[in-house]
């Protein structure tokens, strides 16, 4: 158990700045029109990118025991599991029109 | 235990294993919490699977910028909680009052645009209901917006709980509770505090910007 490391202000700063440079990427990225997709994909890949920064340095995950991060995991793992079981369904309907038609 | 701040209740080994029950506690109901977004965020992906282009085309009537410069207050307000732990790990009083009363106020900021933003829809209509008028498929449009209303709502109702908390610390942090041995509270309101700032980092593209390339 590790949580007490103390991390430099610098470091959080650091953070912090890329967390706004995502912020503004992510806005500006929205407008151009990637194709398909895509722009749903870039905006939420920045999204993760941005959770996980939150997660591990602000949330102190990334100095934490092994078992936090099964903790910290686990609800995430949960939650693709309802994701995936769930839109397994209704996003490949499309799939097998052509073979009923 | 008011004063004997790195004292330990009795079922407990030591301070050191006391913390991390807390701690491992707090990222179980954390867990919950997810799950409970978790379902709303389902239930959009689903209907705005079934309506794209009425998901795209009512996202747009949501102010980009104001969205923007939310997330950015909130991203702020993660940070200024962050040093407040930090100050709060080095025992040092005054630092963490000041990162308190900062993530307060960056707090209230945030609500206080988003009070803005939901005058704004009521004013033009768009808030699911009767009242409900809209140029396009009004029908997957309302169900835009009661995403919009309750995810949103829900995301406030958080902050709001959140500061709260962060009040309470600041009085308990005055009154001389915690020390460099001993911030648990403070610690554990702070990883709920990136929590909420989380689902926000989620909403922020699916309900902002769904739709902008389309123009």
């Amino acid at each position: 158990m590790n949580s007490r490391h103390i991390v430099s202000i610098r470091f959080y700063a650091l953070v912090f700045g890329a967390l706004v440079l995502l912020t503004l990427a992510t806005a500006g990225v929205a407008f151009v029109d990637l194709g398909g997709e895509l722009n749903t994909i870039a905006a939420l890949t920045i999204a993760l990118v941005k959770a996980l920064l939150v997660i591990l340095f602000f949330m102190h995950v990334w100095h934490s025991s092994r078992l936090t991060w099964v903790f910290a995991g686990a609800g995430f793992f949960w939650l693709l599991i309802l994701l995936t079981l769930t839109l397994a369904d209704p996003l490949t309907r499309d799939w097998l029109e052509t073979a009923i038609k | 235990m008011s004063d004997s701040a790195a004292a330990h209740a009795h079922h407990f080994d030591d301070i050191e294993q006391q913390h991390e029950a807390s701690w491992l506690g707090m990222w179980v109901f954390l867990a919950t919490e997810v799950m409970f977004f978790g379902g709303m965020f389902l239930g959009y992906t689903l209907y705005r699977s079934a309506y794209p282009q009425a998901f795209a085309g009512a996202s747009n009537h949501l102010d980009i910028w104001l969205g923007t410069v939310n997330t950015a207050v909130l991203i702020c307000s993660s940070f200024t909680m962050a040093l407040a732990v930090r100050a709060a790990q080095l025992g040092q009083r005054k630092p963490v009052i000041i990162f308190l009363l900062l993530t307060i106020v960056l707090g209230t900021v945030f609500l206080g645009i988003k009070f803005t933003e939901y005058y704004a829809k009521f004013a033009e209509h768009l808030v699911p209901g009767r009242a409900f008028t809209y140029a396009g498929p009004a029908a997957a449009a309302q169900i835009f917006f009661s995403f919009y209303f309750a995810m949103t709502g829900m995301h406030a109702l958080h902050m709001i709980i959140g500061i709260g908390l962060l009040a309470s610390l600041i009085v308990k942090t005055g009154r001389g509770r915690f020390s460099a041995g001993y911030y648990t509270p403070v610690e554990l309101v702070g990883l709920y505090w990136h929590f909420v700032d989380i689902v926000w980092i989620f909403l922020f593209p699916l309900l902002y910007l769904v739709g902008r390339h389309f123009g």
